[in-house]
């Protein structure tokens, strides 16, 4: 059952080519990860599913119409959700205010309950009270993904989520991530530089250079793949002896 | 045909006050991301300057055409006297702060130059035909125009290309143009912009006192003729894109010549005329005319 | 309910005054509550992060509204004006808020400033509507009920008082809730209101909305009060005013823009007897010294004492 389809999408800056002729689908209930260099098309594929661009060509289907045109408010409340490579906080507002914010627009039933629920499953109870404009690096990056959980999501594109994040706690973060996630049967799609997560978490990985997809497949299949080793992973200039 | 070309006319003399008026204005913006509503000060101390300065070398007897050098130097010693003061004395410590911030700033200061100007000059209004009438008339159409009117053209013409060309020709203009389009990598780059700054603000303050020096000559000078200008060069500057020197110039164009048509077919509009034309820009062009591109946020 | 309580007691004074204290208290008390609301407008749009220079258009029209009921209408009834006043600018912000709500910071700012600007070109331009003498007006009645001569601006001051304590009341229910909340987001990430669901346009548009209707109501409550309407009602230095005392009173509370109005027509009034050649450059220090010293502004003094 396919929540996304990406059919012949086609997108120039100029010369520069960020998506030629892609066409992907993705299933209910998976984690994908989407995995290339910079510029190779990771972010401008996000950013044309949540209606920040606007495709060249080709359609963008979500649970069965054609979303292409819709701003990202509407593709929001659709059920698309997303979290940014720099989080996008309510700077002044405190933690908790960004979550009853976001429960509030999402129009849970009751938005204080479910604000206080997210607020354990991210273990961000401590910091409620601080202004998000002051917390570390790691718990603005919960709190950046917290948000775009909000009740109504069930398709959820993390942009990065643990770049900026110190190696010790990039695994605690996909843990609560991917934990919520599930728990809530959203079907995930995370953009990665740190090949260790990907294989941890992703069932399947797609792999951009220059616009196009060099590889789509499990972890330990794509991972492998000379091409994404050479444009994406690294190659060993070392050989073994 | 002789009505087109009188309103033509007039629109070109009034448009040439406005670049003069706006052109500083977008250059202070486009470096230092300043809209300064002391601006309108700059240009009433010239023009007071000029009444004091020309004002004195005709009563001391001295020739008649040597005024003009008198408003030119007025403008040049507000400029680059009170431009400095201000930026040094007082703008150096507020960068940084919002943009709006910035703008409450400069109608404060603004407001105290009101004042001071009433205090230094008095109330009551100074005259200075002399200039004005010095170089006669010439015929347009049948009508007579004073030469002067020539003259502020002239300057005005004579200033913009001055501009442009040490813009884009002189390696201090680029780097003047470097810092409009990117201030955090110019300073990166190593370009030091504590100095670019007092450079580009004395630069605009002289631009605005000169257009107050050669307006001088042709009105009663008064407290609060600035009022109105700064408004005036706001409407200007924000049709032709904030920052762009090209665009003041257009902008200038178009206000002139459409508040030169209005007074001549609508006079009832004329005021309402060119807010209307900023309105309408603004709406097909959210951003001005000639407004930078802005690069992706997330 | 510490609200209701503060406002009970804001009322009760202005009914004190409105009895009982002289002529010209009376008056500056109409001024006050006059300049407050339309600050207290501009204050709802700063909490969305958006500064408005152009307040002078909606007290313009609040102010001619009232003065063309009783000229052209021949209603001299203040309620009747009060309303006008409300309603006329609110209509006008619900067109013009179609446009000014896509923009931000400096362009809004400047389109709000230039559609004040067009409403003063029009009014001095325009003989009808008195030009640059104005129109003089007199309300006779309240709600059809006619008013004893000389006291008619203490019941104008009742009825302004009770106008504007409930609009402030309900001002401050709507900031301190979810709305309050979603407009300092808007503020603070635009982008991200967006991509939670919600509609940035639609909250700046609705926050224009109340700035304009309660920036009209003032104006039709100084016609009352002064009796008389011109056209630097609209002017930008009238707007820039407003945007002083905004600044001077702070964002924080809802009854700082009516003290900081106080204020400001204290020190007006005292300035205008001994010093009115200096009563613009005061005006000029004093609002470097807050954005230097105070940027929160003079409410952040009594927080701070109370905190201490």
């Amino acid at each position: 059952m396919s929540v996304l389809a990406a059919q012949g999408l086609r997108k120039s800056f100029g010369a520069v080519t960020a998506a030629a002729d892609i066409s992907l689908s993705f299933d209910a209930d998976t984690v994908v990860s989407l995995i290339g260099a910079n510029g190779a098309g990771k972010t401008t594929f996000l950013n044309m599913v949540t209606g920040y661009l606007r495709p060249d060509n080709g359609r963008i289907i979500f649970d069965g119409r054609d979303i292409v045109g819709l701003s990202p408010r509407q593709i929001t409340n659709l059920g698309v959700s997303r979290s940014f490579q720099i989080p996008q906080l309510f700077q002044t507002l405190n933690v908790h205010d960004n979550l009853l914010l976001a429960e509030s627009i999402a129009q849970a039933d009751d938005p204080q309950a479910a604000t206080d629920a997210v607020l354990e499953r991210f273990a961000l109870r401590a910091y409620a009270a601080q202004p998000a404009g002051l917390l570390p690096e790691g718990i603005r990056k919960l709190l950046d993904v917290a948000m775009a959980l909000s009740s109504r999501s069930r398709l959820l594109l993390l942009d990065e989520p643990t770049s900026g994040v110190s190696a010790d706690e990039k695994f605690t973060i996909m843990d609560v991530v991917m934990g919520a996630a599930r728990a809530a049967g959203v079907t995930v799609i995370f953009v990665e530089h740190d090949m260790d997560i990907v294989a941890r978490y992703a069932a399947r990985v797609v792999a951009f250079y220059d616009g196009g997809i060099i590889g789509d497949g499990p972890p330990e299949v794509v991972l492998r793949m000379a091409d994404v080793r050479r444009y994406v992973i690294g190659e060993e200039i070392h050989a073994a002896a | 045909m002789n009505n087109i070309l009188s309103v033509a006319f007039d629109g070109i003399v009034y448009a040439s006050w406005l670049f003069l008026m706006s052109a500083g204005l977008t250059l202070i913006y486009g470096v230092m991301r300043i809209l300064n509503v002391a601006h309108g000060s700059l240009y009433a101390l010239g023009a007071y300057a000029a009444c004091s300065l020309a004002g004195a070398w005709l009563t001391a007897g001295l020739p008649a055409a040597g005024s003009f050098a008198m408003l030119l130097a007025a403008a040049i010693l507000v400029g680059c006297v009170f431009g400095p003061l201000l930026e040094r004395g007082l703008l150096q410590w507020m960068y940084g702060k919002d943009e709006v911030v910035l703008v409450l700033i400069t109608y404060a200061v603004f407001l105290i130059m009101e004042d001071v100007i009433k205090l230094v000059w008095g109330v009551d209004s100074m005259l200075l035909p002399e200039p004005y009438a010095l170089p006669g008339n010439f015929m347009l159409g049948g009508l007579a125009y004073p030469v002067y009117n020539l003259i502020i053209i002239a300057i005005a013409l004579v200033t913009g290309l001055a501009l442009a060309f040490a813009l884009h020709a002189t390696r201090r203009g680029k780097l003047l143009l470097a810092v409009i389009h990117d201030r955090e990598i110019s300073m990166a780059m190593g370009i030091d912009i504590g100095r670019v700054y007092l450079a580009t603000f004395a630069l605009g303050a002289t631009l605005a006192a000169l257009g107050g020096a050669f307006t001088a000559p042709t009105v009663a000078v008064t407290p609060g003729i600035g009022v109105e200008v700064i408004v005036l060069a706001f409407a200007v500057v924000v049709i032709g894109g904030l920052g762009s020197l090209s665009g003041a110039a257009i902008g200038a164009l178009l206000v002139g010549l459409v508040r030169s048509a209005t007074v001549r077919y609508w006079p009832e509009a004329e005021l309402f005329s060119i807010y209307a034309v900023m309105a309408i820009v603004l709406i097909a062009r959210p951003k001005g005319l000639f407004a930078a591109q802005e690069a992706r946020k997330i | 309910m510490k609200a209701i309580a503060a406002a009970a007691l804001a009322f009760a004074a202005l009914i004190a005054v409105a009895l009982l204290a002289p002529q010209w208290l009376v008056f500056m008390s109409m001024l006050v509550l006059a300049k407050g609301a339309v600050v207290l407008g501009l204050v709802v749009l700063m909490r969305t992060g958006l500064v408005s220079f152009g307040q002078g258009l909606y007290f313009g029209i609040g102010a001619y509204a009232a003065a063309l009921l009783s000229h052209h209408l021949r209603i001299a009834d203040a309620a009747a004006m009060l309303l006008a006043g409300a309603v006329a600018a609110g209509v006008v912000a619900a067109l013009l808020g179609l446009l000014l709500a896509n923009y931000r910071e400096i362009f809004f700012a400047m389109l709000s400033l230039a559609f004040s600007m067009i409403l003063y070109g029009l009014l001095v331009k325009s003989a009808a509507l008195g030009s640059t003498d104005g129109l003089h007006l007199q309300a006779r009645t309240l709600f059809g009920i006619a008013l004893a001569s000389g006291t008619e601006r203490r019941i104008f001051l009742i009825a302004g008082a009770i106008c504007v304590v409930i609009a402030a009341l309900a001002v401050h229910r709507l900031l301190g809730g979810h709305w309050g909340r979603l407009a300092t987001a808007v503020r603070d990430n635009e982008l991200r209101v967006a991509y939670l669901g919600a509609s940035p346009f639609r909250v700046v548009y609705v926050n224009y909305l109340i700035a304009g209707a309660l920036a009209g109501l003032g104006g039709a409550l100084v016609a009352l009060a002064v009796g008389h309407v011109d056209p630097d009602t609209a002017y930008w230095t009238t707007s820039g005013e407003f945007v002083f005392i905004a600044i001077l009173g702070g964002t924080q509370s809802i009854a700082a823009p009516f003290v900081a109005a106080a204020i400001f027509e204290a020190l007006r009034t005292v300035a205008s007897q001994y010093a009115p050649n200096v009563w613009q450059m005061s005006l000029g220090l004093g609002m470097l010294a807050i954005i230097m010293f105070l940027p929160a502004g003079l409410w952040s003094l009594a927080r701070r004492r109370s905190a201490a």
